[in-house]
């Protein structure tokens, strides 16, 4: 069995003998059930730093979002002598280490597509080196290419029209989360060995193709870890040894993920669930006398400090996807063990503390696993944190738990992952309600008025007919899945061969399982549309060719988002239906496909590529984010809305439902106490009812249109709130999208 | 029990259904709105509900059944409360859907202005029974003097002050309400005697100052109907202060 004397005083075996972070969590954590009274404030040093990084922050949204870029260096593990928040301060970093040699400076990263680096360069008004240019066109093929010269004229035709969108064809699919606790707890020179034991025994002898490539994989990997070493060495530290204390854990763990960032621009770059893993050194090192309280919250707040600063260049049609510059750095805490025994430690109450140390802030994405078992004090310091800064979601536990256990992470902005067991290919999604109307037309584009799907019979009626458009549907759903599902096959295929994720799989088990995760946008108003088709009349509004490019909605009909089964049941068979589809395919390297409804913010730009519902939503209006029911259908309020997310199986939907809510908090109690209260209330009623996930925001409207009038005012510097799955500053946000959050549902006093 | 079931004869009509009311009641509440006011509250912002026709058409087994879906988010703390309009105007339909309520042991509140209260036999008794299913009762005390009640809503209150007084006797929990309209309903001499009145109510577990606001004034236009109050201010947080001073200080 290995041994060293850093491991002093930590129990349990198995960990000892094999990679297994999880094992050596549940035979060492101190569950917490306290209250939040034992926190420190923010030392001096934390104020200065975090003042200093408020500076530089505000420059660079004055400078229109990005305050520097590299332009002629490609970011790699070692590219960058070491970088910190400012050079005088730099003693005061308890946690260091940033993506290039200044905060906030943006690396070229040409490997996902240099196109896409090039033109984040020019959007942002700077210059790319020609000689990259040269050397990633002539002498290197990047992701990107790959996927263009091999893709179907097809998959080119949907992807143009927006029937399926946001494919990671074009930059880093992301949503892979290192196990980034292994760095600390066994040291990298460790790992390296055990990654070696698997190259020796990879394969029997015989060259299949999956053995060829797993050799190459596991040489990139290993290469990556010795890399990460040099990086380290860069700032002074050795990591090819395990931390010996809670500082070096933060500070090992925090190396691994900034390995990560710098090799990789993927949409979704998570941090994983690193705060009970974290919390155990700290009281290791509380026992033996050598760290207090003010100091273990000082690691958190600086480690927390370094996630709020993770940059990629990004073109200016990304930000209009994903708005608001976010990079998912979702981080979580709570949960439950499959012993039954709470996973809340006091650094759970650390992390959620930096945003009273520090102010709200989107990043990372603070994620609670929750159940209505948790400790009490826990839930109401969640709810408390929730009703002051809007800051933090809310994921079901009970019911990710039987799925992916207790040592899960959040890889996106909601998608459950097995830490260091896992990986996923992202898969964005595809438009289900634009697909309605290529079944109603044939497969002509009601935008583009071109065919693009297959040329089925299009509805020739003046009034559309429940189940011939239900019959034209499937048969046209089933189509596009199959062109989704192979794009994906081949996207992701390319990825591992140009863009190859070689840090962070290199935190993973060799032997990893793989899932392939679709996704659905416009979700509630295909259930919208169909109940309208079944329960009121729905009359064609053709142009001069005899195409539907709109709908007269005679009568009223249910809509999902009232806890009314005959629209409710309709989403559950749209769901269920879709899945089915896209099992039937094959998946890339055997991988388990799984669907998820979120769509971010990419709710209004699929929404404007998409022609007039049946609802009665008009052609261009922004989709519903994520499971969310659609603007206005909302009649009952709150809760009645919970009640129809929460019965949408989440078995159909592993990869995720997301719904964001916002309540007035007038509505929501008379004083924070109630407040806090009630809102426990609810979550603890929804998650028991099976639901997914919650954004919780609470403020009132009158913050959001002052915020977007007077953004120059100081306390909307970092005003945050929860959009679909992840939080932005609202000032980062577009103007269209603001009225967009400005226009849903507020939940507020009758 | 002395009530007797309608075998779900009696339909209620309802105006809307709200799943999340946080401040209507302790708790996390179901507000049912029924359709159906006498009053006419110069500042009301539902007077969508003062007719006693439209609306949607419930058994008390069809909105319980409805209604009840929601238990979860209510556990010890929170339940249904029944508002309108005035809920006391459907007092049999009120009966059976509370009587539904209590079978599942769920906290039941009215909220209501107290308008139809008489001390006529029948009606006592149909209330009284009304009230052996109630918890809570919310009730407004719009203004003191019957004369500016008349003014403000077009009916006295001298019944409304003998139901909370028959709701004191009688052992029934009560929060007790004011709309505070700058200039309207703000007078200090009243605002006394409202304090004074509550304070010789034996079962009043809140005071509250309900802050006017002008969100129901689209619907009077909507409606065609002249909204007066179009020069009146919300009030600011020290007239609300003030208010309450007097209000609670016996």
């Amino acid at each position: 069995m290995n041994d060293f004397k850093q491991w002093d005083d930590f129990e349990g075996t198995l960990w000892k003998r094999e990679v297994n972070v999880r094992d050596f969590i549940q035979k060492n954590y101190t569950p917490y059930d306290g209250d939040e009274s034992f926190l420190a404030g923010s030392t001096e040093a934390t104020d200065k730093l975090w003042g200093e990084l408020q500076k530089l922050q505000k420059e660079e949204h004055a400078k229109g979002g990005v305050l520097d870029m590299d332009t002629d260096v490609v970011s790699s593990l070692t590219s960058h002598k070491p970088g910190y928040i400012s050079e005088e301060l730099k003693d005061l970093e308890k946690i260091v280490g940033l993506q290039t040699d200044k905060p906030l400076k943006r690396a070229f990263m040409p490997f996902g597509g240099i196109r896409m680096a090039e033109q984040a360069c020019t959007n942002n008004g700077y210059t790319p080196a020609p000689e990259l240019h040269k050397i990633f066109t002539e002498y290197f093929t990047t992701h990107s290419d790959a996927v263009f010269s091999a893709y179907t004229p097809e998959m080119k035709k949907c992807r143009h029209a927006h029937v399926v969108t946001g494919l990671p064809d074009t930059y880093g699919r992301g949503r892979i989360v290192g196990d980034y606790r292994r760095v600390a707890l066994y040291g990298i020179d460790f790992l390296i060995n055990e990654k070696k034991k698997d190259f020796d025994n990879c394969g029997d002898g015989t060259m299949l193709d999956e053995v060829i490539r797993q050799r190459e994989e596991l040489a990139k990997q290993i290469k990556a870890l010795e890399g990460m070493k040099k990086m380290a060495e860069l700032y002074g530290f050795d990591i090819s040894q395990p931390a010996k204390n809670a500082r070096e854990a933060v500070q090992w763990l925090y190396f691994g993920y900034l390995a990560a960032i710098k090799t990789q621009n993927g949409a979704a770059m998570s941090v994983g669930r690193v705060s009970t893993f974290m919390d155990i050194y700290i009281e290791r090192d509380i026992r033996r006398g050598i760290l207090t309280e003010s100091e273990a919250q000082e690691l958190i707040d600086h480690f927390v400090l370094k996630l709020r600063m993770v940059k990629f260049a990004r073109i200016t049609t990304y930000n209009l996807l994903f708005s608001g510059d976010p990079v998912w750095a979702t981080l979580e805490v709570g949960g439950i063990g499959m012993d039954g025994r709470s996973m809340v430690t006091k650094n759970d109450y650390r992390f959620l503390h930096t945003l009273e140390n520090m102010g709200p802030f989107p990043e990372p994405n603070l994620t609670i696993l929750y159940s209505s078992k948790l400790p009490e004090s826990f839930k109401k310091y969640c709810a408390y944190i929730s009703v002051k800064t809007s800051s933090v979601q809310y994921e079901n536990d009970d019911i990710m738990k039987p799925v992916w256990g207790d040592d899960y992470s959040i890889c996106c902005c909601v998608s459950a992952t097995q830490t260091g067991k896992e990986m996923q290919f992202f898969g964005a999604r595809c438009n289900l309600a634009k697909c309605l109307l290529y079944a109603i037309n044939g497969g002509v584009d009601e935008k583009l008025l071109e065919q693009v799907g297959p040329k089925y019979a299009p509805v020739t009626s003046e009034y559309l007919d429940y189940d011939e458009v239900v019959e034209k549907y499937v048969r046209m759903m089933d189509w596009l899945a199959g062109v989704y599902v192979n794009a994906l096959n081949l996207i992701h295929y390319m990825h591992d061969k140009y863009y190859y994720e070689a840090a962070e799989m290199a935190l993973i088990d060799t032997d990893v399982r793989r899932t392939f995760a679709t996704g659905i946008a416009g979700f509630s108003h295909v259930i919208d549309s169909l109940s309208a088709i079944k329960y009121a009349k729905v009359k064609t509004v053709r142009n001069e060719d005899g195409v539907v490019i709109d709908y007269i909605v005679e009568g009223d009909f249910p809509k999902y988002g009232n806890d009314d089964d005959r629209a409710d049941e309709i989403g559950i068979w749209v769901l269920k239906t879709f899945l089915d589809m896209v099992k039937k395919h094959h998946t890339y390297r055997n991988s388990e496909p799984s669907t998820s409804i979120l769509t971010i913010t990419s709710n209004v730009v699929y929404g404007e590529s998409t022609g007039a519902t049946p609802d009665g939503r008009k052609a261009g209006a922004p989709f519903a984010p994520g499971a969310n029911p659609s603007y206005g259908a909302e009649q009952n309020g709150l809760l009645s809305s919970l009640n129809s997310l929460a019965k949408l199986p989440y078995e159909w939907a592993l990869d995720g439902i997301s719904n964001t809510q916002t309540i007035s908090p007038d509505a929501l109690g008379h004083d924070d106490e109630e407040r806090v209260r009630n809102l426990v209330q609810v979550m603890d009623g929804y998650f028991d009812r099976g639901a997914h996930h919650l954004n919780v925001n609470v403020f009132g409207v009158e913050k959001l249109i002052d915020c977007m009038e007077h953004p120059e005012k100081e306390e909307y510097a970092n005003f945050t709130i929860r959009v679909s799955g992840y939080a932005v500053k609202f000032i980062n946000l577009t103007r269209k999208q603001q009225l967009d959050v400005i226009a849903r549902t507020c939940h507020k006093l009758m | 029990m002395r009530y007797n079931y309608s075998q779900g004869l009696i339909k209620g009509n309802v105006h809307s259904l709200e799943s999340f009311g946080l401040v209507d009641g302790p708790g996390v509440r179901y507000v049912v709105f029924l359709q159906g006011c006498a009053l006419r509250c110069k500042y009301c912002h539902n007077p969508e509900t003062w007719s006693v026709e439209g609306g949607s058409s419930w058994t008390a087994r069809q909105l319980f059944d409805k209604v009840y879906r929601f238990k979860d988010y209510w556990r010890d703390n929170g339940g249904i409360t029944v508002s309108g309009g005035e809920p006391l105007l459907q007092l049999a339909f009120l009966t059976e859907f509370f009587a539904l309520a209590k079978e599942k042991n769920i906290h039941t509140a009215i909220d209501t202005a107290g308008q139809p209260f008489s001390k006529d036999d029948q009606w006592l008794e149909r209330f009284s029974n009304l009230m052996e299913l109630t918890d809570l009762v919310i009730l407004d005390i719009k203004e003191w003097s019957s004369e500016k009640h008349r003014s403000l809503t077009g009916m006295g209150n001298d019944n409304i002050k003998d139901m909370a007084v028959w709701l004191s006797e009688h052992g029934k929990d009560m929060w007790i309400r004011h709309v505070l309209v700058p200039g309207l309903t703000d007078d200090e001499e009243d605002l006394k005697n409202i304090g004074e009145f509550i304070s010789t109510l034996k079962t009043v577990k809140k005071v509250e100052i309900l802050p006017y606001h002008a969100f129901g004034v689209p619907k009077w236009e909507k409606l065609g109907i002249d909204y007066e109050l179009g020069d009146k201010q919300v009030p600011t947080k020290e007239e609300i202060e003030r208010a309450e001073k007097l209000i609670k200080a016996h």
